[in-house]
This record gives structure tokens, sequence and C-alpha cells, in this order.
């Protein structure tokens, strides 16, 4: 089956049939992966990651991207979603389990909550930090910074302090 | 005082330890909590991220080129099959060919990669469970491979090599001579390995019927590479989805069949061969021309045209300081590692830095099986499951 017939099962916002892409509303989106993994024609059986992107300034956000692989058909299909700061995401760990680490990853950079994850913890960050660093308006340096303190012998917390101001090249040339 | 009977019946609680951060046989920065109940595991919680170093987030700050370094430190055992995924990864949106003779150096060293890995995780895999020796068999092998990587591009790890567009350097006079000698004595080094382990008992002792991984298992935690290939799946992106010239050569898949750790041993035994059976196809393909694509907007000019000629000059210029623009598009390219899929979903927006760099690490994958992995097994046998899943936390933590 072409992924073109994929309108007749659940709205779709956009898509781009040729390259495999596929837009559904945040509602929309755990039932379109069912459909996708266990119907005959598709079988998607296998998630091979799920990324997310921030798209700063637009109000849907987040775009949470899921890259899917049929191993019977031997083809690939991206499914998309886009929410904002606010709205969370259906967890899809009860149809791939191994969506746990990327749903958890996508919490943890980007801050975008994901609804009846069995284990919403971070995930790549250090214990204890705060914010969401793959956000597009969090700073490339951070906030924080890590030093060892002689004098108290041990490891201090302190803010961030750049002995130069953050230099960002952006060579657009005019011609 | 008197023990009486039924205070010492009393329910025992389960035994938590910390396995890592700093293990040897942790593979890196690896914590995991493990549950026992005496020996036997009852559950493992890995804690990843101590090596988190923010590679998505630098580049994209960085331009498509300055990106490129980046890839060689994600999975520091498999440097140039990430360059060559990330090359690919922006080839595709900026719709860039390769020419022949470079995608022919590209499959060799992307081969070369593969061994390189292959022997570091046999000889690690063995090192953990207690043979010294294949380890330093193995290592040596490593160096003459690595002084390879060095003859092309001057680093022995960190290559840069195969950047967009192509290569960044031919290979230097006499390099085919001795790599062709490397491939002519490679099996018989790996023969003295395989000796040492395959039919030894100890090493069958500790990995038959070690970390058991059903076809169904292995799809639904999403492996790939060596860890699906040894539930008897046989998936390899070279043959079903072949990029570069993998769809001329000829090389067979090994399969494994009950899903242990000694099957996948094996299959990355086999692997190795296999790869030097393809680097002997490429000394016949490789014919003579450019290792660059001529299009001056969309790749760096060689060093001899750039003295040449103005027009080379000028794109030079333009590419090293504004950087490579590519037009705005998403692509996921993946490609098979030598750990697994190594995917890369970039996302352009027309200016000279992706804008989001997502990086699909096999590994990360594979570190959260680990648990229903190792689950039921002894505590000595989470090495063991470590090892064949090839851990390497450069490219889990990112």
């Amino acid at each position: 089956m072409k992924a073109v017939e994929l309108k007749n099962i659940v709205p779709i916002i956009s898509y781009d049939f040729n390259n495999n892409i596929v837009v559904v509303s945040n509602q929309e989106l755990f039932f379109l992966l069912k459909c996708l993994k266990l119907h005959f024609n598709y079988q998607y059986s296998l998630l091979s990651c799920i990324s997310g992107v921030d798209f700063l300034g637009k109000t849907y956000r987040f775009g949470i991207v899921y890259d899917l692989l049929s191993l019977a058909f031997n083809q690939r299909i991206r499914v998309k979603t886009f929410v904002n700061e606010i709205t969370p995401v259906t967890s899809i760990t009860s149809l791939y389990i191994n969506a746990n680490w990327w749903e958890r990853e996508i919490w943890d950079l980007f801050g975008v909550y994901i609804d009846n994850h069995p284990d919403l913890r971070r995930i790549l960050t250090d214990y204890g930090f705060e914010g969401h660093p793959m956000r597009k308006d969090f700073p490339c340096y951070g906030f924080i910074e890590l030093r060892y303190d002689e004098s108290k012998k041990r490891i201090v917390v302190e803010p961030v302090v750049l002995a130069q101001e953050f230099r960002l090249f952006t060579f657009q040339t005019p011609w | 005082m008197i023990l009486k009977k039924k205070d010492l019946n009393r329910e025992l609680k389960n035994f938590t330890i910390n396995f890592g951060p700093q293990h040897p046989a942790a593979h890196g920065v690896l914590r995991l909590i493990l549950e026992l109940d005496g020996e036997i595991v009852k559950k493992a919680d890995p804690h990843i991220g101590l090596l988190h170093r923010g590679t998505e987030k630098l580049i994209e700050y960085k331009t498509f080129l300055q990106a490129l370094p980046y890839f060689d430190r994600l999975d520091y055992v498999s440097m140039m099959a990430q360059e060559h995924t990330y090359s690919l990864a922006v080839e595709s949106i900026g719709k860039i060919c390769v020419p022949r003779r470079a995608q022919v150096i590209r499959v060799i060293f992307c081969e070369i990669t593969r061994i390189l890995n292959h022997l570091l995780a046999v000889g690690c895999h063995a090192m953990d469970v207690g043979a010294m020796t294949p380890f330093l068999w193995a290592f040596e092998e490593r160096e003459k491979l690595m002084e390879f990587y060095e003859r092309v591009s001057g680093a022995r790890m960190h290559a840069a090599y195969i950047r967009p567009g192509g290569v960044s350097y031919d290979v230097p006079v006499g390099f085919l001579d001795d790599l062709y000698m490397f491939c002519s004595q490679f099996n018989t080094r790996l023969d003295e390995i395989e000796e040492m382990l395959t039919n030894n008992r100890i090493w069958k002792e500790r990995l038959v019927d070690i970390g058991v991984v059903s076809a169904k298992e292995a799809i639904d935690w999403g492996f790939s590479g060596v860890m699906i290939r040894g539930s008897g799946l046989p998936w390899d992106l070279r043959k079903m989805q072949p990029y570069e010239i993998y769809s001329d050569l000829n090389f067979s898949v090994p399969v494994g069949i009950n899903g242990d750790c000694f099957d996948r041993y094996v299959i990355r035994v086999e692997e190795m061969r296999q790869s030097i059976n393809i680097i002997e196809q490429c000394f016949s393909l490789l014919e003579n021309g450019s290792i660059k694509n001529g299009n001056f907007k969309m790749g760096v000019s060689n060093r001899f045209e750039m003295k040449s000629s103005m027009e080379a000059l000028i794109h030079h210029f333009k590419i090293y300081t504004e950087g490579l623009v590519l037009p705005s598009g998403e692509s996921y390219t993946a490609t098979e590692a030598p750990k697994g899929e190594f995917g890369v979903f970039l996302v352009s927006n027309g200016t000279e830095k992706p804008y989001r760099c997502k990086i699909k690490a096999p590994g990360f994958g594979h570190l959260q099986a680990l648990d229903s992995m190792s689950k039921g097994h002894m505590i000595a046998d989470v090495v063991t499951i470590i090892g064949t899943q090839d851990i390497v936390f450069g490219e889990i933590d990112r």
C-alpha cells in the first residue's frame, strides 16, 4: 500500500509522499503510528529514532519527528507532529518499547512533556540539571559552570562568566 | 540473646549495587544500577550522559564543513563511518554528486573502519571475559590500520577525511600496495584470534546462551547491525538500501541462529573477513579520476586548482569563510556503521549552518535493551552483554 492511502485512514495535515513524510496532529499521532506498525500493508515494525526540532518563533514550535522502518517492505517513513511548550505528546512506548529512551531524550533536551511515559527522567544531562539545552533560546554556553575550588576542596557551581563576549560568526555575504 | 526462628526467616531485600562509572568493563562511563538477588540480576538501570558534550548543540553553531570533525569524536572507534554518514546527509540535501573514485575510496575506508571497530569489539570483549591475548593481537592489527588513516589524512583517529562532495585528499603513492599487503596477511591474523577463542571452552561457557535476543525482540527494541543479524534477520543496509558502490560489490552477510553472544562474536569475525573481501574488490574498481566533485559552490576545490584558477580561488575563500550554503530541506540518512544503523537527521534552513542535526546512534538503542537482555543472568554475564553490544559512550551520550 502506498503512503497516499494514509489520507483515507487518518486526517493528515500535510504530506510529501515522494519522500514519505507525513505530518499529523498531536491527537492523531498515536493512532497513525498504530496503523503504520500493525497494518499488514505497512508493517513499520522498527522505530529508528525520535528527534526533536525547535522552530523558535512558530506557534507550535517543537517538531517531534518519528523515523520508522519497515523491514518487510524495506521502506522508511517519517511522521511528524508539532506541539508548543505546554502541550504534551502521547508516549508511544506501548507500541514501540524502544521509544522509551528517545522520549526521555526529547523531554530532557526540549522540555516537551510526554504523556503516559513509564519512566520520564532526564537522560543525557547531569543530575539536577535545569533547563532544556536543545531549545534554540538556550545559549550554547549554558548558564552555570563548574570548577574545583582549591580552598573549599570541592566542586563549586557558579554562573557562567565569559572572558570575552560570545561571538557568532554569520557571514551571510550579500553577493 | 537467643535468636528465634521466625526472625531468621525474614524476607531478604534485593541488593543494589553501582556498576561504574569507573569500571574497566563498563566500556567508558556507564553507570549501571544493578538490582541483585544473590548473584542474579533482577533489574539493570543504565544511567547515561556522563560523557554528554552537547555535540548536537555545538553543530548548530558551526557551518556544514566545521561540523564534520564532531562526527569522528562520537563513536571514537569507528570514525570514518560516521563522517561518511554525515557527508551523505549533506550531499542528499545539497544534491551533490560524488565522483566514482571518491566513492571507491570511501568504501575502502568504511571497510577499514569496520575492521578497526570489530577488532576492538572482539578484543575488548575477550578481555572483559578474561582472555588477554586476543586483545593484544587485535590492537597490533589496529595499529596497522590506523597507519592507513594517518597516511591519507595525517590523523590516526579523528581523520576528517571523508567530506561532502568527495574525500579530502587522494590516496598517496604506494598506499594501495601496502593495503594489499595488509589484506593478504589479515585473514591469518584472524585465524589466530579465532584459534584462541572460537573453540575455547571458557569463552564458549561465558558466551553461549547468554543475552539471547529473539528476532521479534530485536525488532521491538529497534536493533540494527550485528545485534539484529545475530538474531537471524538478514538486515544489512549495505545490501538492503545500498549507498555508494555497495550494489556493485559482491559480499555476503553473516547471520546468527541462536541470537546469543557467541553468535554475535562469530558474525563480527566473519564480517571482518567480508570487509577484506570488499577492500580487495575495490582495488580493481579504483579507476583514475577526480576525488572531489567539480562544482565549486558545493565542495572545496583542490589546492592545485586554487593556485591556478581565479574562479577556484574565489570559491575556496567563500567556502572557508561563509561556508557551504545548502538549500533548505531535511533528510534522514542512515548507513551501516560497524555498530549498526548510524543515522543523521539533518534539517537545513537555507543558511550555511545546520538548523538541526540529530544523531541516531546505534548504541543508544542497544543499551536500553540491556535491562531485558541481562534479566535473570548472573552479574558476571552483564559484562559479557555490555561487550557484545559493543557499547561506546561517545556516540550514546553525544
